[in-house]
């Protein structure tokens, strides 16, 4: 199939108005629907879910430990489900060991906690080698390990979806579990980066 | 399935890009209409997710990559959308070329045909009567399986050697219900590989872990 390959190029904003043009017009799709969805994951369903899971994790032994066990429930418990969520795994990034999650023949991602993947996670340069040169790959993008970590990479190339639950920071000791929430990035829930303390 | 879709290891990609925090969710408007749109075509054309990242995979270079992320589910949408005949090959070309002004003959609307397969329960997950053939920690192969077909067996694992790392619950198969071909649900194991197993003695020392379907895996000595 070569969409694309015909002789005139078509850009893909008109290629998206006029796919949506054909199903409005026969009523095949309802236009309230679909701005729904779009507005659900604009505002609704990001990173900002999972930053609560984590917070919580890190205050609360109990959550913690449910969390490591069974990802799903613990994360459901904060009111958090649906699409690409249905089987939710936590591994969590220590002094010593260091999760990084990809999906290698797609862009498989734990929607539910951190919404759409943004662009880096998408892109053929990290979907290829982070499987390959992990070390090489974080430090271009900012995080550089210590050689004594252990790295695990989690290839995504099911329907679990991987959740890292980073280190908490040194001197975060005396913040809240809502204090905590805004400091817990996705790129650190994917295990790119590492949290910082404010 | 080989081909583009199949990253894990490939070369001539470049470098990785720092993260930025502030990235919008669609950088343009129509992304996020062509998110949506997926979403919704998948039901439309009586597909299901299995059979969208078929699709995705058979768009052909140009296709996959030219227009970015929401460009190939734009493409990959469009292909399930003529496979249930609910689109005639190159009506939305048709259709954006009159947006813009040019006055060109759309395709008649073709009679649908879609599958006649409907899910035996909401999501992938099932229950299997059988237990698990594997357990955690033993050692287990990843066949040398290079199916034309839909597979979630990414080529650089296939052949490499491995070891139980987690028994996850059993889902449907995609490489069959991607086909509207049954579920057979299967147990899936996140499977660990060494980096030197996979890459060779000069590999940077780290371990990657793997979903592999039961069918997917032998033992190994």
């Amino acid at each position: 199939m070569t969409t694309s390959g015909s002789a005139e190029r078509i850009s893909p904003a008109l290629r998206t108005e006029a796919l949506e043009q054909l199903l409005t017009e026969r009523g095949l799709i309802d236009p309230t629907a679909m701005n729904e969805i779009i507005s659900d994951y604009e505002t609704n369903v990001g990173p900002l879910n999972g930053a609560k899971v984590v917070a919580k994790a890190w205050t609360d032994p109990q959550y913690r430990r449910r969390l490591l066990e069974d990802g799903t429930a613990a994360i459901k418990e904060l009111g958090f489900s649906g699409r690409q969520g249905e089987h939710i795994v936590a591994v969590e990034n220590t002094a010593t060991t260091h999760n990084v999650v990809v999906c290698t023949l797609c862009s498989c991602y734990p929607w539910p906690v951190l919404g759409l993947p943004p662009s880096w996670y998408k892109d053929p340069a990290y979907r290829s080698r982070i499987v390959r040169e992990p070390r090489t790959v974080l430090a271009e993008m900012g995080l550089e390990l210590a050689d004594e970590v252990q790295i695990i990479v989690r290839d995504s190339t099911s329907e679990v979806r991987w959740l890292v639950l980073p280190e908490r920071p040194a001197g975060t000791e005396h913040l809240s579990e809502k204090d905590l929430v805004p400091l817990v990035t996705r790129d650190a829930m994917v295990g790119v980066a590492k949290v910082e303390a404010p | 399935m080989d081909g583009v879709a199949d990253m894990g290891g490939t070369r001539g990609w470049g470098s990785a890009h720092p993260p930025k925090g502030d990235e919008p969710v669609f950088a343009e408007p129509w992304q996020g209409r062509a998110f949506a749109l997926t979403l919704l075509s998948t039901r439309v054309s009586g597909r299901n997710i299995d059979a969208f990242r078929h699709a995705l995979e058979r768009l052909d270079r140009a296709a996959y990559l030219d227009d970015g992320y929401y460009g190939r589910w734009l493409n990959a949408t469009e292909l399930m959308l003529t496979d249930s005949a609910i689109l005639a090959p190159g009506a939305i070309n048709a259709r954006a070329r009159n947006l813009r002004g040019e006055d060109v003959a759309e395709p008649p609307i073709p009679e649908p045909v879609r599958p006649d397969y409907a899910p035996t329960a909401a999501g992938s997950l099932r229950m299997v009567d059988t237990p698990p053939v594997f357990a955690v920690g033993q050692r287990v192969r990843a066949r040398n399986l290079s199916q034309p077909g839909p597979t979630r067996l990414p080529g650089y694992v296939r052949g490499h050697a491995g070891v139980i790392d987690l028994i996850q619950p059993a889902a449907v198969l995609p490489d069959t219900n991607a086909h509207f071909q049954g579920e057979n649900p299967q147990y899936v194991y996140s499977v660990q590989f060494a980096s030197r197993e996979l890459w060779g003695p000069d590999a940077e020392p780290f371990a990657v872990t793997v979903e592999l379907f039961e069918s997917y895996l032998e033992w190994a000595s």
